[in-house]
């Protein structure tokens, strides 16, 4: 039988567990996957089969077979584009003079969507944020908030603290982003570089539990200062009760079917 | 003889969470001003109190008249809508988020859908016409958003005509958004590809003829607040914030440009194509409450001004208002039948009778929505209140990952202190108003 047969008779029959139907061929994972080719290299981050979430009960749906990778944007590589490269070439030169060195404190440089997106190790990040704040040619003077993600798959990172900047002087716009893993969930905060991040370090502290280090005063801001967790976090339920609808329940938006 | 009552509670809640409703704060600084037995006097001004445009908290810390330290509580008013729309589709979104700032609604709205857009890659292909409406509708919230602000400002000083004035004006523009978007406000009006629906016959007669009467009760308004002696008192010189404090706080909006820096994200980096628009960015250098009432006079000229512009353009050209891709494109003809609103007769009969791709389309998009590629997207937007940020992040799947707003009254509400310290408690109230927090915002 050729390929393509043997991939046509799995077709037919998903979720058949004699047959190697599900595992994942090349071409599958190409056909499945999101990556159109003219942007950045891809990290694949999750690979996830069949379509509507639901695992352990047979293949009803023929949809089984179904095979997603899921991949985020990933280092890039130079040329950036724009002003990107001299941005980063500033931030090295300073970086290097100060001893820390550019490869120590940016772990990798992210182009997607048109947006510059630098990794930066979290020893590092008060350095980086001054430099960035204060050299005249980066001059990012107008910091944006913070945000966090949780990304539980991810080992050893699963919390991300995401840093919006912009540069009024040069009208450009920038995003640090500090990865720490969840046993140990601590960063230096921000608030004397950029005393604009005072309530949104603890909004993030608030919702996702990081630590910020060195913050003036890092209690909740939304929550009861009580409340037991961080409600954003991906393990912390929605919560919410079933309607009763013309006859039918409709359940709790975290209960529905989802599309995986 | 038992230790234990018999009607003692025989649940054991030893692991049960427990709340108080007092809150930590409250309680801690009552104890200290009792221990130190000074003329020291604690205010907790909200969050129940008519003059903290929602359920603001402020603690107060009074020698006499004199404010000696002031902090904002807030979290009253959270409602988890981030939270809410990691479980709902990428178009159900735009319902939850348009409940946050609920003054401005439309801006979180296009802020959010333009997020979308530019996560889909599909900036380019949103159409024109799509984009002047969204144009319009924003301007004509920022309209209505400023209103409000100077209407409940001058309110607190105990103007009423400021305020019964303010508000008839801003009734005009709500029968516009009622009649465009069906509702007054929690519009979910623009969707990720464009807008839910094109203007109705007659939207853009009614609203030149709205303009009018806004105009109208503009001028006296203007006659009420700018000629008043009594609140020019009130308002020079309280809540001073200069250049340094409002760069160093993040402060954006008309605080900042009150400020002298003329920053406006409509010109530092446009969309919806504001570039092609004439319209100025007026700024002050006073750098308190009075210069931030002028400003945001001058600003609803200047939004006239572009919905003026707007008109011109709508009236011109007509064309479609969501992209094209019908994978993407919600299927919202909607129409006013016997029962209410819901999908138009025309689009049934298409759908059951002649094409079986619409069906499948709307069956699809209804229920399970559209795939955005995994990555992360920033997007700005000139918001009433300063600068409205939007981080989403996409994990390939049909319902965002994580969406964050940095919503400006949040942001700037931090301000507080810095400007209320040292002044008088009157103050206080013409501080906050000239910051003009909205508290679903700030709370989300």
């Amino acid at each position: 039988m050729t390929d393509e047969k043997q991939d046509a008779a799995a077709a037919v029959k998903p979720g058949d567990a004699t047959t190697d139907a599900q595992s994942t061929s090349k071409a599958a994972l190409e056909a499945g996957s999101q990556t159109p080719g003219d942007r950045t290299a891809f990290e694949v981050v999750d690979v996830r089969r069949g379509l509507f979430g639901v695992h352990g009960s047979g293949d009803t749906s023929g949809y089984g077979g179904l095979v997603t990778t899921i991949a985020m944007p990933g280092p890039s590589q130079r040329p950036y584009g724009g002003w990107f490269d001299e941005a980063v070439d500033v931030l090295a030169e300073i970086l290097g003079e100060s001893g820390t060195g550019f490869d120590a404190a940016v772990e990798s440089v992210v182009v997607d969507r048109g947006e510059l997106t630098l990794n930066v190790a979290r020893e590092h990040l008060v350095e980086v944020v001054q430099a960035l704040r204060d050299d005249q040619d980066l001059r990012f003077e107008l910091s944006l908030g913070v945000s966090g993600v949780h990304y539980p798959h991810e080992t050893g990172r699963e919390l991300h603290a995401v840093y919006h900047l912009f540069s009024v002087t040069h009208s450009r716009a920038l995003r640090l982003e500090v990865s720490v893993p969840d046993e140990d969930p601590h960063l230096p905060s921000s608030v004397g570089v950029y005393p604009a991040n005072d309530w949104h370090e603890r909004e993030t502290f608030d919702f996702f539990g990081l630590i910020f280090d060195g913050h003036p005063g890092l209690a909740r801001i939304e929550m009861p200062d009580d409340w037991p967790g961080h409600p954003q976090r991906k393990d912390y339920p929605l919560g919410g009760i079933p309607v009763e609808y013309k006859g039918a329940t409709i359940p709790p938006a975290d209960q529905r079917r989802s599309y995986s | 003889m038992s230790t234990t009552h018999s009607t003692a509670r025989i649940v054991d809640d030893a692991d049960l969470p427990m709340f108080e409703a007092s809150g930590g704060d409250w309680s801690q600084i009552a104890e200290e001003a009792a221990r130190l037995g000074e003329e020291r006097i604690v205010v907790n001004m909200g969050p129940q109190h008519p003059s903290t445009h929602g359920v603001l908290r402020l603690m107060l810390e009074i020698d006499g008249e004199t404010v000696t330290e002031a902090r904002a509580g807030i979290g009253y008013l959270h409602t988890g809508i981030e939270k809410n729309m990691e479980f709902r589709t990428w178009t159900q979104g735009v319902t939850f988020c348009t409940r946050m700032d609920y003054v401005a609604p439309l801006f979180q709205e296009a802020a959010y859908c333009l997020a979308v857009e530019k996560l889909l890659g599909i900036t380019d292909d949103v159409p024109e016409r799509a984009s002047v409406i969204r144009v319009l509708m924003m301007e004509l919230n920022r309209i209505t958003s400023h209103l409000v602000c100077l209407a409940t400002g001058g309110n607190e000083l105990g103007a009423t005509t400021i305020m019964t004035v303010g508000f008839t004006a801003r009734e005009e523009i709500l029968r516009i958004f009622e009649m465009v978007t069906g509702l007054r406000m929690n519009n979910a009006y623009i969707r990720p590809g464009g807008v839910a629906q094109d203007l109705p016959p007659g939207a853009v007669r009614a609203t030149r003829d709205a303009l009018v009467e806004v105009k109208h009760y503009l001028a006296q308004l203007e006659e009420l607040m700018l000629a008043n002696p009594i609140l020019h008192l009130r308002l020079k010189d309280v809540g001073y914030l200069g250049l340094a404090g409002c760069m160093g706080l993040g402060i954006t909006g008309p605080v900042l440009r009150s400020a002298g820096l003329p920053y406006d994200v409509r010109k530092a980096t446009p969309y919806c194509g504001y570039e092609t628009y004439d319209f100025e960015v007026p700024t002050a250098t006073d750098a308190d409450s009075w210069s931030r009432v002028v400003l945001r006079m001058e600003e609803i000229h200047q939004s006239i001004r572009i919905v003026e512009q707007a008109l011109e353009r709508l009236e011109k050209n007509a064309g479609p208002v969501m992209v094209e891709d019908k994978k993407i494109a919600w299927p919202a003809q909607l129409a006013i039948g016997a029962d209410g609103m819901g999908n138009s007769l025309d689009h049934i009969r298409e759908i059951m009778g002649t094409s079986m791709e619409a069906l499948i389309h709307h069956f699809k998009l209804v229920t399970e929505g559209f795939r955005v590629p995994a990555g992360q997207v920033f997007q700005t937007v000139e918001h009433p209140r300063g600068e409205l940020g939007v981080h989403l992040v996409s994990d390939g799947g049909t319902k965002p990952y994580r969406a964050h707003f940095r919503d400006p009254s949040f942001n700037n509400l931090q301000a507080t202190s810095i400007m209320c310290e040292g002044g008088q408690v009157a103050d206080v109230v013409v501080a906050v108003a000239s910051l003009d927090p909205v508290l679903g915002g700030v709370d989300r």
